[in-house]
């Protein structure tokens, strides 16, 4: 089916932090880019039009952490599954974290990715490559070739670099070449084969915990090896309060970024043995919560993102420690947000930038923002409109959330990838 | 913001024990009732026709994942001493190595048409995983399940307390060695603080210490001598080597100077204090052999009200089923 090449958004509420617009105001959009903000240029005859009455229209999200599970682990998702979720969820950019099967260490992998990701044409991928080979934490893997193969960003995915020495080189290789790396903080010692937060919960149900020193100390380590190597440092998925302020005072150009489900969650909900609780790094306590919302509001972390894993049924279905991690999240990473705003920690404005503007920025590319001449990657969404997350209404293959029959205030109803309707609810009500 | 806080899964709509997983959200008046129970049932060991026709008629499964002999043997003994037939299965030498999930296990145990399962497990929150995915009739009775909680135990240990103190309002209570990783000690100071003690300790050192630990209301000591001043129970744990990852202590000899219980110490104790270990012991690591053989001690004592409680405990699950109604 053919596409129209032009579109005007009217009569919607324009928010787009980037450029310090809040106000209604219509978007013009020619051959997928901003053509015009406000009033449209003379004699522009779109093709389409969208009645915006009523809606937020903002930027498309960049999710800076989604595991699409593909290649290797299709039977949990796929490419087609967790884009059309994306999709709908208004993400219109997601990175993948290189832990697939085969990893992201090779060209190879990455451009197959993007490959599958533009077939679907539903969101635009990004793969993070590996900083190490196989991700084994000793050998560096080939940065300059994984970044001429489109990978803006390198990480170990989970697993942490453990050698310090070896963690040196491969900051000071990234930097030479202007590589961001992400990394995940975690001392793998003091992890310990845990699965919830050291605090009272744990003690309570006996579960092997996982200290908040063990992200302090990688902080405290990565933090020095950042300056010492001049390395422009990434921290993916903070968890405790410790680690907000160590990197508020650091005083070195490094971002960070927070799992939306640790804005809402902590370790009292693991009551139960909730395993679609069970996340790494674990849901930590009540002030660890506060802080992290504080350094959301603060600008302190610049991104909120889903830490999107999603797993099939069995993967769930064991004792709580025998369970694998994670949280189906794209699909609530835009009304986790929103509560936020409900919840008086930020304005909207500022909320929006966190999942537009901030990702896009930490990854140094002009996306999650309606400059004129920019990719036309926009949401629109109904501010407000009552939803309940269900298994039917998901589109991820992961129903891993322990959100499901949460009600949320805020819902999607079109997606614009560079200029193409990639969701629109009107058309998805009779699904 | 999310629906976590279900009601407690152990206790039917009348609040009667439906499964039995933990002490946690237990009242004192349903522990007491265990212990009263327990008591009726003390007489059936001593009698020459050890039997109840309780549950008779009745397919009462021991799932033991973990190795257990002590109380996989004691919950045989109650099972069959309230006439039910028992079925005992050591797990993890059969499915689980043949990369059978654990609610395929379950299920089929399930098409076999069992009532009861008692469960060991080595995942902390396994024995409340088979409870919320068992048919609805099916009782489950947490055997101990990684460091979260053993509640029969407990409930075997508040058994002798009460035996030989009466009372617990008055009592001071010392636990010493590794709380850490000790499901035992989970249960034992849930109990001890349900039935009102005035006290709990917990002695040893920060190695073997769970952090936060404060908010479940204990005292903590560190030294054994100050601990176990005028307490009226002592209770030993075992020192679980197996799960001594390294640099918890430095040696069983340091531990035993430190924390090892012999005579001459427990002489801080009060005089009629009673000494207890849910066993096995290790002689010589825990406490020395003049304590554990000696008046004081009532190690053997625990073993055999282990059967009355655990008959306590599967009559009360099962009450709610009916006498021989068929599923």
């Amino acid at each position: 089916m053919s596409h129209p090449k032009t579109i005007s958004i009217l009569n919607g509420h324009l928010i787009d932090p980037a450029n310090q617009i809040d106000e209604p105001k219509d978007l013009h959009i020619a051959d997928g880019k901003v053509l015009a903000v406000g009033s449209a240029p003379k004699d522009f005859n779109p093709e389409q039009t969208i009645d915006a009455n009523g809606l937020i229209i903002c930027p498309g999200l960049v999710d800076l952490s989604a595991r699409l599970r593909e290649p290797g682990q299709e039977h949990k998702a796929t490419i087609a599954s967790e884009t059309a979720a994306a999709a709908k969820s208004g993400i219109t950019t997601l990175c993948c974290p290189p832990d697939t099967d085969p990893i992201i260490d090779t060209p190879a992998v990455a451009e197959m990715i993007k490959h599958k990701a533009e077939q679907s044409g539903l969101c635009r991928v990004l793969p993070i490559g590996a900083l190490t080979k196989d991700l084994d934490g000793e050998h560096l893997s080939e940065m300059v070739a994984l970044k001429m193969a489109g990978c803006i960003v390198l990480s170990n995915a989970l697993t942490p670099i453990n050698n310090t020495l070896i963690e040196r080189r491969v900051l000071e290789y990234a930097a030479t070449f202007d590589i961001t790396a992400f990394l995940r903080p975690e001392d793998p010692y003091l992890n310990n084969g845990g699965c919830a937060h050291e605090g009272p919960a744990a003690a309570r149900l006996g579960l092997p915990g996982i200290p908040a020193a063990a992200e302090t100390v990688a902080i405290a380590r990565d933090l020095a090896l950042a300056e010492q190597t001049g390395c422009r440092i990434h921290f993916c998925g903070l968890s405790c309060s410790t680690a907000v302020s160590k990197i508020r005072q650091s005083g070195l150009p490094v971002t960070a970024d927070v799992a939306a489900h640790q804005l809402f969650l902590t370790e009292d909900d693991l009551v139960g043995f909730n395993s679609n609780c069970h996340v790494i790094p674990p849901l930590r306590s009540h002030s660890d919560r506060e802080a992290l919302r504080q350094g959301i509001a603060d600008g302190t972390i610049s991104a909120i993102c889903s830490s999107h894993q999603p797993h099939e049924v069995d993967a769930k279905e064991a004792p709580f420690p025998s369970t694998a991690p994670g949280i189906s999240g794209l699909e609530t990473l835009l009304p986790l947000t929103l509560k936020l705003v409900d919840e008086g920690v930020l304005s909207l404005s500022d909320a929006i930038s966190r999942i537009t503007s901030g990702p896009a920025d930490i990854l140094k590319l002009p996306l999650g923002r309606l400059t004129v001449g920019a990719d036309a990657d926009i949401c629109l969404f109904d501010p407000k409109q009552q939803w309940q997350l269900t298994t039917d209404e998901m589109l991820s293959n992961g129903h891993n959330t322990p959100f499901l029959d949460c009600e949320f205030t805020g819902q999607v109803t079109h997606t614009l990838l560079g200029g193409k309707m990639t969701y629109c609810r009107a058309t998805d009500t009779n699904r | 913001m999310i629906n976590s806080h279900r009601s407690n899964i152990q206790l039917d709509e009348q609040g009667r024990l439906r499964h039995f997983l933990t002490i946690d959200g237990l009242s004192r008046e349903l522990l007491t009732e265990i212990l009263d129970t327990a008591e009726s049932f003390a007489g059936v060991s001593e009698r020459t026709v050890k039997k109840v026709p309780l549950l008779r008629g009745k397919i009462i499964t021991n799932l033991f994942f973990e190795t257990s002999t002590r109380t996989r043997t004691t919950f045989e003994l109650a099972a069959k001493r309230l006439s039910a037939d028992v079925l005992s299965l050591n797990i993890s030498a059969s499915s689980t190595s043949k990369g059978e999930t654990l609610l395929d296990t379950l299920r089929n145990l399930e098409a076999m048409h069992c009532d009861m399962f008692v469960v060991r497990h080595g995942d902390s929150g396994a024995a409340h995983f088979i409870a919320q995915h068992a048919a609805p009739h099916i009782s489950v009775i947490n055997a101990g399940d990684g460091r979260h909680a053993h509640p029969t135990q407990a409930m075997l240990d508040m058994f002798t307390i009460r035996r030989h103190k009466g009372d617990f309002t008055q009592l001071k209570v010392a636990i010493v060695g590794d709380i850490q990783h000790s499901r035992v000690a989970r249960s034992q100071i849930l109990a001890l603080n349900t039935l009102g003690v005035k006290e709990v300790r917990i002695i040893g050192p920060n190695t073997l210490m769970p952090d936060h630990t404060e908010a479940m209301g204990v005292k903590i000591f560190h030294s054994l001598d100050e601990g176990i001043q005028d307490v009226d129970v002592v209770i030993m744990l075992r020192l679980q080597r197996e799960r001594m990852s390294g640099a918890l202590l430095p040696s069983e000899h340091e531990y035993f100077q430190l924390y090892g219980l012999t005579d001459k110490r427990l002489e801080a104790a009060k005089p009629d204090a009673i000494v207890m270990h849910p066993g096995p012991i290790n002689r010589g690591v825990e406490m020395d052999s003049q304590v554990a053989d000696g008046p004081r001690s009532v190690i053997l004592q625990q073993v055999s009200y282990g059967i009355a409680v655990r008959m306590a405990v599967m009559a009360m699950a099962m009450q709610r089923q009916g006498q021989g109604d068929a599923q």
